[in-house]
């Protein structure tokens, strides 16, 4: 396209008579090449902002939230399922020690997750929560979460993990019963660093 | 991007008119549109014959329920190259060889815009399926993802030939941009004075927008298998739950890119058809201008309908409501179309040579395909649906019926004018009927199949489905044997035997390219043509 010179050989004669370099549209349309390439990119965090937006997937915030003190809606109870699965290949044992709670939007609630590495080496895990119907995931603040952080639990040791979290008046009003499932990934071969505390 | 400079010397023979040189050395250096049509249509179909005998080793398997022939997992191997080489092999090649001969003759141009870049982007093809088949016969087995290579199967439980893969669909995609890019400046640059765009052959006009279609999304697809290739082998998580990803996204970007490619293998089909009708029912198209705005605004929809082949991933109902009603959207332009056909053989003098018979079969079995396929866009049904061999019945029926068959009416339409001289008629209706009759032994049971819960790809079955599979396997093998009827007849028609034919071939026929010279010469259209 750095080619500017116009021999006639090079030019075609259009309708109008008029000639036009076929370079300049090959760039035109390579640039549309280039950049539906990127668009194919541009599509991930797209793709996480809308359900960020929308809670469409039921991904629940990456970080903390902060509790201010609010009025406690007694007038509605949320039934709040917790389910917690290990993804295959993953050994460790993971459960709630409340399976089901029964909270007012805007109190404080906390519950207590057991996991155990049953392995005789260090593995270090990551939880990803998700939330059914998808739309409560906005409401649901976590204030403290194992989630959001990777554990590293060296063999056979066995930890209990706080969950604080409050569902925010806001849910809307069709909402009266939704599930929080935890799901345990094995991520010690991409953890990196956090594999050097096994040597403690 | 260096091509673009090269193109710009290449015209040197172009005026000396000295002929091709002989041998193999014309075919790998060809910058004829002609030729390099040629190249891409003997290539389409031996992708073709080579994704045949894959789905022969399908229905054999599934012959008789049980596993008696092949090993499961080479079964997923066979499904999965079965669908990449029929879509990026076999039809999409099919239809840029179409273009290549018949763009430049319809418009009146003397060549392709870019013809260097025409010879590279067929010669780099045969390079990205050696890759794919030889991934086949390499340890671990070629890729037994399926042709949609969802992530995780194609990131975390994939063989090491997923590499090989991901490298031959990118010279796949590159191959069809850089056709794609030179049919759209072709068409906008080098019309014949007087053809306005309006004038322009129906097929010129659906291939224009199937070009503007893969620009726009075979970008899309390289982006999808670069990340499938970062997670599996450099440890990013695009699709990785574990690591932030998500694998539905995986599926949205991929169906992004799968929603308008299932347009680009049957706009041009379209296209095709609006050629066929008119000349054997002689008289013009009947609704021109609808058939142009018909097909722009069903390229526009396939980019707001992908995830209707989601709606099983658990999205929020008003999402499933949109998917669904924009889908159901899509079959009033093609509506309009089946019906412009219709109305264009209304009183039309119909006469059946072999081409138009192919054109009506397409008429005909393409609306079942159709009519599949709206049931498929009703979200509480295709809830039953999903994943069953009535999704096969459905893309097959759109696919082998629709444009297969309307590739085939093209090269019987259009293969006196290449060769100048009338093919087999006695073998053509042989190859017609035998394909009609098997084709749908072949594939209407499996809608039966599908409704009765038999899932797709898998190498087994329960057995109250063992009656209908042995007469789809039947219906396979039948059609898979009436193609060689076909290469019979290719084989002859290019060893040029036949009655000599006039320069209008078919009675009706009008258009650019039947006023030149049968066979077309090799340079046509030097001095451009005026258009009344």
């Amino acid at each position: 396209m750095t080619d500017n010179k116009k021999e006639p050989d090079e030019l075609d004669v259009t309708s109008t008579n008029k000639v036009i370099n076929h370079s300049k549209m090959v760039g035109k349309l390579l640039v549309v090449v280039l950049g539906m390439f990127g668009f194919g990119f541009a599509l991930v965090p797209l793709y996480d902002v809308f359900c960020d937006l929308t809670g469409l997937n039921g991904k629940t915030a990456n970080s903390a939230a902060t509790y201010e003190v609010m009025d406690i809606d007694e007038s509605r109870t949320i039934t709040i399922d917790f389910i917690t699965r290990t993804n295959s290949g993953m050994a460790w044992q993971f459960e709630a020690q409340t399976r089901q709670l029964k909270v007012h939007p805007g109190q404080m609630n906390e519950v207590n997750f057991t996991v155990k590495n049953p392995t005789r080496h260090s593995v270090v895990g990551q939880a990803v929560p998700s939330v059914s119907p998808g739309t409560a995931a906005l409401f649901l603040n976590k204030t403290e979460c194992f989630c959001f952080e990777q554990q590293v639990l060296q063999a056979g040791e066995s930890v209990v993990m706080p969950m604080r979290f409050y569902v925010d008046p806001q849910l809307p009003d069709d909402i009266t019963y939704f599930t929080l499932q935890y799901t345990l990934y094995d991520v010690t071969a991409t953890s990196g660093d956090l594999t050097m505390n096994s040597g403690e | 991007m260096s091509t673009v400079t090269e193109t710009l010397h290449h015209d040197d023979d172009h005026h000396e008119h000295h002929a091709p040189p002989a041998g193999i050395k014309r075919w790998l250096y060809t910058t004829n549109h002609k030729d390099i049509g040629t190249l891409y249509l003997w290539f389409a179909f031996i992708m073709f014959l080579t994704g045949g005998a894959m789905a022969m080793v399908i229905r054999a398997e599934l012959f008789q329920p049980g596993l008696q022939i092949v090993e499961p997992h080479f079964f997923n191997q066979m499904t999965t190259v079965h669908g990449l080489i029929m879509v990026f092999g076999a039809v999409m090649p099919a239809f840029t060889g179409l273009a290549n001969w018949l763009v430049p003759m319809m418009i009146g141009a003397p060549d392709m815009a870019l013809p260097r870049m025409n010879n590279w982007s067929f010669w780099i093809l045969p390079f990205a399926f050696l890759i794919l088949l030889s991934s086949l016969f390499m340890e671990g087995g070629g890729p037994a993802f399926g042709w949609t290579f969802y992530a995780p199967l194609s990131t975390t439980y994939s063989g090491d030939s997923t590499a090989l893969f991901v490298f031959s669909v990118h010279i796949m995609g590159i191959s069809s941009i850089m056709g794609a890019i030179n049919v759209i400046v072709t068409i906008f640059n080098m019309r014949a004075p007087g053809m306005t765009w309006m004038k322009m052959p129906l097929f010129v006009w659906t291939w224009l927008i199937t070009a503007f279609l893969l620009i726009a999304v075979m970008p899309v697809l390289a982006g999808a298998v670069t990340m499938v290739l970062t997670d599996k082998f450099f440890g990013t998580s695009f699709f990785d739950a574990a690591g932030g990803g998500d694998p539905v996204m995986f599926q949205h970007i991929f169906w992004f890119f799968g929603h308008p490619e299932v347009y680009i293998m049957i706009l041009p089909a379209f296209g095709i058809i609006s050629q066929i009708v008119p000349t054997f029912a002689r008289k013009r198209l009947f609704g021109y201008a609808s058939m142009v705005y018909a097909t722009a605004s069903i390229a526009l929809l396939s980019f707001i309908v992908w995830a209707h082949h989601m709606f099983t991933t658990g999205m929020p109902v008003f999402a499933e409501m949109f998917f669904m009603l924009a889908t159901m959207l899509i079959s009033v332009p093609t509506g309009v179309k089946v019906f412009n056909w219709v109305a264009t053989m209304w009183r039309g003098s119909l006469s059946f040579e072999v081409p138009m018979l192919f054109a009506l079969a397409f008429i005909v079995l393409f609306t079942i395909g159709g009519l599949s396929g709206l049931m498929l866009a009703i979200t509480p049904v295709d809830f039953q649906y999903h994943d069953t061999y009535f999704v096969v019945a459905h893309f097959h029926y759109v696919l082998v019926t629709g444009a297969i068959f309307s590739i085939m009416a093209a090269v019987y339409y259009w293969l006196p004018k290449w060769t100048g001289k009338m093919f087999d008629i006695t073998l053509a209706k042989w190859h017609f009927w035998c394909s009609l009759v098997s084709v749908n032994v072949l594939f209407f049971p499996m809608h039966f199949v599908g409704l009765a819960g038999m899932p797709r790809r898998i190498p087994d079955y329960a057995l109250q489905f063992a009656d209908f599979n042995k007469w789809i396997s039947l219906g396979g093998f039948a059609f898979g044997l009436s193609q060689l009827i076909f290469l019979a007849l290719l084989i002859k028609a290019c060893r040029k035997k036949g009655e000599p034919v006039s320069d209008q071939v078919w009675e009706g026929a009008e258009g650019l390219e039947w006023e030149i010279p049968s066979p077309a010469p090799y340079h046509t259209f030097e001095t451009p043509p005026v258009i009344k």
